[in-house]
């Protein structure tokens, strides 16, 4: 039925604007970016660009890459996106170990703590899992096969975590949903167990992160969403601690007329220790730095740490070192022809011991030839060293983003008449098939 | 009844019942599309004095469209007749669990209303009767968890689903494996999952998918026997009523929720 494609997530087949991606090893040892089709990495330890290796014979990303992640130990890394395609890398020689063909465009993706297996989400709400097991080294490139463990019916799946106990499998969702499951041994029969939902947000949840606590027993959760909020969740009972009201303290919340614009939440990332997290918000030139108070509960804004006019984060990294790596950007902007536009900065200083005394250092913003590695990391992670005039477009590329996510993920109200409009013409069109 | 008001065309003037007429709607509602209907951020945000008035008298007329000032309820919501039609099902067990607080959900905004009104007439006509029911217009398929916290349920209700033959539309189909671990979230250990259709290949579907969860198992003979709610699946929805009439066959399929085994 042709009314199902509009319907079902599975939206206009033209090439969509996607935000600039960053994910930086654990230990710091690489950085990857994600543009558009575009996978680049440095190999920082190396101080070189990285060539990746893949002999899969297909292409490498053949459209929008959504999401990619470093595992927990930061041996493998894996890619995915519009291109229904799931790459799974080993960053000892970056080379390609599986590809992984998915039947619908791929949301999220997340590896399990061990290192045993990929989950990934696609548009149409499911979540499947893909066994890493003793398919190290030098073994022939399968054809993987994933297998369904779960589903957010009829859904977009915005985000997808292990949390760092391994015990649970964390969904969130265009309806405003975060599922915690339970991940079982055998995940290939199912993830059928579900522990909680944490309800509460009141738009999209775009984003998931985990406090930083001695040990994880305590089950925190964080996650941020097209609401302008950051919540700070027990994921054991689903019960919401705190919200964060970030998009009201930054004063970007905006009413023109009887309409409130809410500016979302797009990435949360916390530091090994510490109780900083920070959080990139749409329309934020710069990123918010939030305090999060575990003993009492509490997320409090710390500070604003603004740049400029032309850095709205499009997404985060962090690393052991203290160091938060941003990126800005988008692909797509004017159509599939222009490539994209990404700009890197690093926010340093961050605390890096346990030890309260050492907390003094506030964070500071590094000079482009301060970052590690130096200009020919931006070089190579933002396609080349921008032009004045480059740097200017960015505040449309966001912009542009910014659209392209309200689009995919907030519900569209219509009128009685336009809906009478909308089946009427999904009707011609079937009618024409 | 006051002299001066006027007769509803709605409502049937014998039996003062809603006339099922006025209420007729699109046979099939697709379950996928977007809602245009407002969703509880939680189930504490469930308005019960809204559905349950003689057993949650509102003080308050503010708060009514808030969560009840607590947040909890004393008293919870323990069956769901998922896709309710007209309401039959939930008429007749309203009587037999006096003190049970039942829902209906139903997709279909004027078949919604319909049982609205049919829950009112009957509430003004055996008064003390029928306060334990109500119906919410939703898509269960993707709102269950805003309105039941987990293990609350201790029945759920499937009858005579839309078969959505096409094996591309089976993901509709309101039993599925994936659905079902969200039913084992709302349900209680011990709960019941009743299903019944008069469609064979739907029958085997939802039978398969209850039999290869592992969060179910089947009620016995004996047990099906002694449940006074058993008979009630074909003699008490209007869907029943309207295959028994023609003389076709059923096929049910209940199970009870239980707890997740040691070894998984
Ligand atoms: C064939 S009728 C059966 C009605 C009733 N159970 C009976 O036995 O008479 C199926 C009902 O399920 C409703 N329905 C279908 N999908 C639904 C959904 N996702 N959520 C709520 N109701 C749904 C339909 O609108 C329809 O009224």
């Amino acid at each position: 039925m042709a009314e199902t494609a509009i319907e079902e997530g599975e939206t206009n087949k033209e090439m969509e604007v996607a935000p600039a991606l960053i994910a930086v090893h654990p230990l710091e040892k690489s950085v990857a970016v994600a543009a558009g089709a575009e996978l680049r990495v440095f190999d920082l330890e190396g101080d070189s660009p990285v060539s990746l290796l893949d002999d899969s014979g297909g292409p490498l990303h053949a459209d929008s890459i959504r999401a990619i992640r470093f595992g927990a130990k930061g041996r493998l890394f894996a890619s995915a996106g519009d291109d229904k395609l799931v790459k799974i890398w080993t960053t000892d020689s970056w080379r390609c170990l599986h590809t992984v063909c998915s039947e619908k465009r791929v949301s999220a993706v997340a590896i399990s703590n061990d290192g045993l297996f990929v989950c990934f989400a696609d548009k149409f709400g499911v979540v499947w899992v893909v066994s890493l097991d003793g398919e190290e080294g030098n073994q022939p490139l399968v054809n993987k096969k994933a297998a369904p463990i779960l589903a957010h019916y009829c859904s977009i799946i915005t985000s997808l975590e292990f949390s760092p106990d391994g015990r649970f499998i964390i969904s969130a969702d265009r309806d405003f949903k975060i599922r915690v499951t339970i991940f079982p041994k055998k995940p290939f029969k199912g993830a059928h167990e579900i522990q909680s939902f944490c309800l509460g947000h009141t738009e999209f949840v775009s984003c998931l992160a985990f406090p930083c606590t001695p040990d994880y027993s305590q089950g925190f959760l964080l996650s941020g969403g097209g609401d302008s909020t950051v919540r700070l969740w027990d994921m054991t009972s689903g019960s919401l601690l705190h919200t964060c009201e970030v998009g009201v303290q930054a004063e970007l919340v905006e009413s023109n007329g009887d309409e409130v614009c809410h500016p979302a939440v797009t990435a949360i990332c916390t530091f090994p220790v510490g109780s900083l997290i920070a959080v990139a918000i749409q329309s934020l030139h710069g990123v918010m730095l939030l305090n999060c108070d575990l003993s009492s509960r509490i997320l409090s804004v710390a500070k604003v740490v603004s740049m400029g006019d032309i850095f709205i984060a499009t997404s985060l990294g962090v690393s052991s070192a203290g160091r938060l790596w941003m990126i800005t950007g988008a692909s797509n902007i004017l159509g599939p022809n222009f490539t994209s536009l990404a700009r890197v900065k690093v926010l340093a200083g961050f605390q890096m011991s346990s030890n309260p005394e050492s907390s003094e250092n506030e964070p500071v913003m590094l000079e482009d030839t301060d970052i590690p590695g130096g200009e020919k990391v931006l070089e190579k992670l933002q396609g080349s060293l921008l032009s004045a005039k480059e740097e200017k477009a960015l505040a449309a590329a966001t912009e542009a983003v910014k659209m392209a996510m309200r689009n995919l993920l907030i519900k569209k109200q219509y009128s009685e008449d336009r809906r009478e409009l909308r089946k009427k013409s999904r009707n011609d069109r079937k009618l024409k098939q | 009844m006051s002299q001066n008001n006027r007769p509803d065309p709605k409502m049937n003037k014998s039996t003062h019942l809603p006339r099922k007429r006025f209420y007729r709607a699109r046979a099939h509602s697709n379950p996928l599309s977007d809602s245009h209907f407002p969703v509880p951020i939680t189930p504490s945000h469930v308005d019960y004095s809204l559905h349950y008035p003689h057993f949650f008298p509102s003080n308050d007329v503010i708060s009514t469209h808030q969560a009840t000032s607590s947040g909890v309820h004393s008293k919870k919501i323990q069956f769901a007749d998922i896709g309710c039609g007209f309401g039959g099902l939930l008429v007749n067990l309203a009587t037999l669990f006096p003190e049970t607080l039942m829902i209906g959900m139903e997709l279909r905004d004027k078949v919604t209303e319909y049982v609205r009104e049919r829950i009112l007439a009957l509430r003004k006509a055996n008064l003390g009767q029928y306060q334990n029911i109500s119906v919410v217009r939703t898509n269960s398929m993707k709102y269950i968890p805003n309105f039941f916290e987990k293990g609350q349920l201790s029945k759920m209700f499937f009858l005579f689903p839309d078969p959505h033959f096409k094996e591309k539309n089976h993901r509709r189909r309101v039993i599925s494996p994936h659905l079902l671990d969200e039913y084992a979230y709302t349900l209680e250990v011990g709960g019941i999952i009743y299903t019944i259709t008069d469609v064979e290949e739907l029958g085997e579907w939802m039978k398969a998918c209850l039999e290869g969860h592992p969060l179910f198992e089947a009620i016995t003979e004996e047990e099906l026997k002694a449940d006074p709610i058993v008979s009630l699946l074909i003699s008490a929805t209007e869907e029943g009523q309207k295959v028994a009439r023609n003389g076709g066959q059923t096929f049910q399929a209940v199970y009870r929720r239980i707890a997740v085994s040691e070894e998984e």
